[in-house]
């Protein structure tokens, strides 16, 4: 009982120990909101980007595609753990205003409205069509017109505080399309005639996916269109991939392997067939391995910063130590009189480590709170740092980041009290070894005191 | 004089101490026994081994020859845990600096030691037992009224009281005194010696080393250390 008293009186009546104590603080106070932001944008991004794809893609990176996409969808749609499927083309194009010469190279994805979203997060994205994502391609001043849904960068610009101007209705506008058609061997099929397809369509909404890229280099048409674009209509039509969303019940891996298994013993069923030989570029991904590129640079940076931050608490358990040292020595007298009344060398450390441990306690709880109530305010204060002063954390004008991330992970914040608190301790156990050591004599030596 | 008369006993003590290059000797064969109830004062000029051989005696340091034995067992022998027993249960130390925790209040440095010796759930058992017996201990020794203050806000002889309650506290069989007068004016430090005194009547084994001839006059015994040896 009296090392928790002494330890609580040593931390209120030394100020010294205010040192310790506000040196954990501040750490914690530091890597709660840095890891809870750059915590909160990696998973937001991930989010994002699991929003953007299926659970499972089955894929293949070649412009040509890959056929008998519908056998397969058909052979696994009835499958218990698949709740949704969506075909997909992907490719490349240039797209310009019907007054316009100057084409601009972008990125197409064909798809089927309902069933994407059914997949995907794609409904979500809209704006104008959000509550009927089936008339998501259909233009609201003329339902009789192709329309496209234009990546909301690609058409809006965003004012300095992140947001969009949204237009009341979608404004008439016909975006000229043109792709190069491959043949099922990856020549171009319009060789000697022009090259390109060319197909108008009306714009129709924009989609905000969060991503960056995406946002400003998509547009998304009709699967039927982008098939007939790319050259991958006819009588063996064609797409890019067939993107899986499975049951809510079922993990990631396990849907995975047991999609991998349909389409290996697919691809068997089909050898010799016409252009049987493109199902050998497809692979079969999750969505985290699908867009693995993406998320890994996200990760690495991630890493970066909790290794720069595990740094700080290592400078936190120097702060700790020096302090302790300091504290520990001006109260060699104390050690001498405890053990003059029978207290053993292992109490001394506990009474320390009681002293560590509160030191700790307090500076988490302290920085934590400050935290919290900085995070709860982080977006307020930089509106009022930016309306004041211009300062903004990052430009909304060119990334993608909408209010800053400001939830408090708990397993993160766990791990944070847990390491701020394995600091204290570990730094306050030299000197409390040392000052178990101190012989009680030489404690109690008139030069000591 | 029977074996069992004698609490303590010391014989042929050496302890030596290295300062620098030099090793100074100082205990040289010191041989001691002191009986129940007897207040024993060694006296002795400033170096000649007197402190040294009062924390030797209560376990604080260790003999580099000889035998300390209490109640006829050997001290040396005892293994750490033992000796922290010892020195919680059966010794009584009051310093020359007093020695107390400017943290706690008088009254918790009085029953420091019973708190230090219980579990925190064994403390909260005999708490009501310890904050009474450390009441009743500053009702004797005049301190009733400053059992809230800090040992910073009391005068030395004061603080000297409340070492000697702490000191009595787990009611230990002798209280070991390294010069409890040598950091109080003579009126202050004859007070104390009455306090001694009482205690001694009350059939308390007391050792008590002082530089004075005067103060040990109120011992019973008094034995002499001179160059680290007793004469």
């Amino acid at each position: 009982m009296y090392k928790i008293i002494l330890s609580f009186r040593y931390l209120l009546k030394r100020r010294i120990s205010y040192l310790a104590f506000l040196a954990v603080a501040l750490c914690v106070f530091i890597v709660v909101v840095v890891m809870t932001v750059i915590t909160g944008l990696v998973r937001d991004f991930k989010v994002n980007n699991h929003k953007w794809v299926g659970d499972c893609i089955v894929g293949t990176e070649s412009l040509v595609g890959f056929a008998y996409y519908e056998d397969f969808i058909k052979r696994i749609e009835k499958s218990d753990f698949i709740e949704g499927i969506s075909s997909v083309v992907k490719s490349y194009a240039l797209v310009r205003g019907r007054d316009s010469e100057e084409g601009i190279g972008i990125e197409i994805m064909g798809i089927e409205p309902v069933k994407h979203s059914g997949v995907t997060g794609f409904g979500e994205t809209l704006y104008h069509r959000k509550n009927d994502v089936s008339k998501a391609f259909v233009p609201a001043h003329d339902p009789n017109l192709v329309g496209c849904v234009v990546g909301i960068d690609r058409w809006l610009v965003r004012d300095a505080k992140g947001r969009y101007s949204y237009e009341v209705s979608p404004v008439e506008a016909a975006l000229l399309v043109s792709c190069f058609p491959l043949t099922s061997k990856g020549a171009l099929a319009k060789a000697g005639a022009g090259l390109v397809n060319t197909k108008t369509f009306y714009y129709s909404d924009t989609s905000h996916s969060g991503l960056a890229r995406v946002d400003s280099s998509f547009v998304y048409l009709p699967l039927e269109e982008a098939q007939l674009l790319c050259g991958m209509g006819g009588s063996v039509k064609r797409i890019s991939a067939i993107h899986i969303k499975f049951k809510p019940n079922v993990k990631l891996e396990d849907g995975c392997d047991k999609v991998a298994a349909l389409w290996k013993k697919f691809i068997e069923e089909k050898k010799g067939e016409k252009q049987a030989e493109l199902l050998d570029t497809v692979t079969v991904q999750s969505w985290k391995e699908y867009r693995r590129p993406f998320i890994a640079a996200m990760e690495k940076e991630q890493t970066m910063l909790t290794i720069m931050f595990a740094l700080v608490g290592v400078t936190t358990v120097f702060i700790v130590l020096v302090v302790f040292y300091m504290i520990v020595s001006h109260k060699s007298k104390d050690v001498g009189i405890l053990k003059s009344i029978g207290v053993s060398k292992v109490n001394i450390i506990e009474l320390f480590s009681c002293f560590a441990f509160l030191t700790g306690l307090l500076g988490c709880v302290v920085g934590v709170f400050a935290g919290w109530l900085f995070l709860l305010k982080i977006n307020q204060a930089e509106d009022f740092l930016f309306e004041h002063f211009g300062f903004q954390l990052w430009d909304r004008t060119m990334y993608a980041i909408g209010d800053i991330p400001s939830a408090i992970d708990l397993k993160v914040l766990g791990v944070i009290i847990v390491s701020a608190m394995a600091a204290c301790l570990a730094g306050a156990f030299l000197p409390s070894w040392q000052a178990a050591k101190l012989e009680a004599v030489e404690a109690l030596q008139v030069s000591q005191l | 004089m029977s074996k069992d008369d004698f609490i303590l006993k010391a014989e042929r003590l050496y302890k030596s101490y290295r300062m620098g290059e030099a090793e100074v000797s100082v205990l040289r064969g010191v041989d001691l026994a002191v009986k129940r109830s007897e207040f024993v004062a060694i006296v002795g000029a400033s170096g000649s081994g007197k402190s040294t051989l009062l924390h030797i005696l209560g376990a604080l340091d260790r003999p580099d020859k000889g035998a300390v034995s209490f109640e006829g067992r050997n001290l040396s022998r005892l293994a750490e845990g033992e000796l922290n027993k010892f020195r919680n249960k059966m010794v009584g130390f009051v310093f020359q600096f007093y020695h107390l925790l400017d943290e706690l209040s008088v009254l918790e440095n009085v029953f420091l030691p019973a708190m230090a010796s219980k579990s925190v759930f064994g403390w909260l058992g005999s708490r009501r037992w310890a904050r009474g017996r450390a009441k009743e201990l500053l009702g004797e020794l005049g301190l009733s009224e400053r059992a809230n203050h800090k040992p910073y806000q009391l005068s030395g002889g004061e603080r000297q009281r409340v070492a000697i309650g702490r000191a009595l506290m787990n009611e230990p069989r002798i209280l070991l005194a390294d010069e409890p007068t040598g950091n109080l004016d003579s009126a202050t430090g004859n007070g104390i010696l009455d306090v001694f005194e009482r205690l001694n009547g009350a059939g308390q084994t007391i050792v008590m080393v002082t530089h004075d001839e005067r103060i040990a006059q109120k011992a019973g015994r008094i034995i002499t250390l001179s160059d680290g040896k007793i004469r």
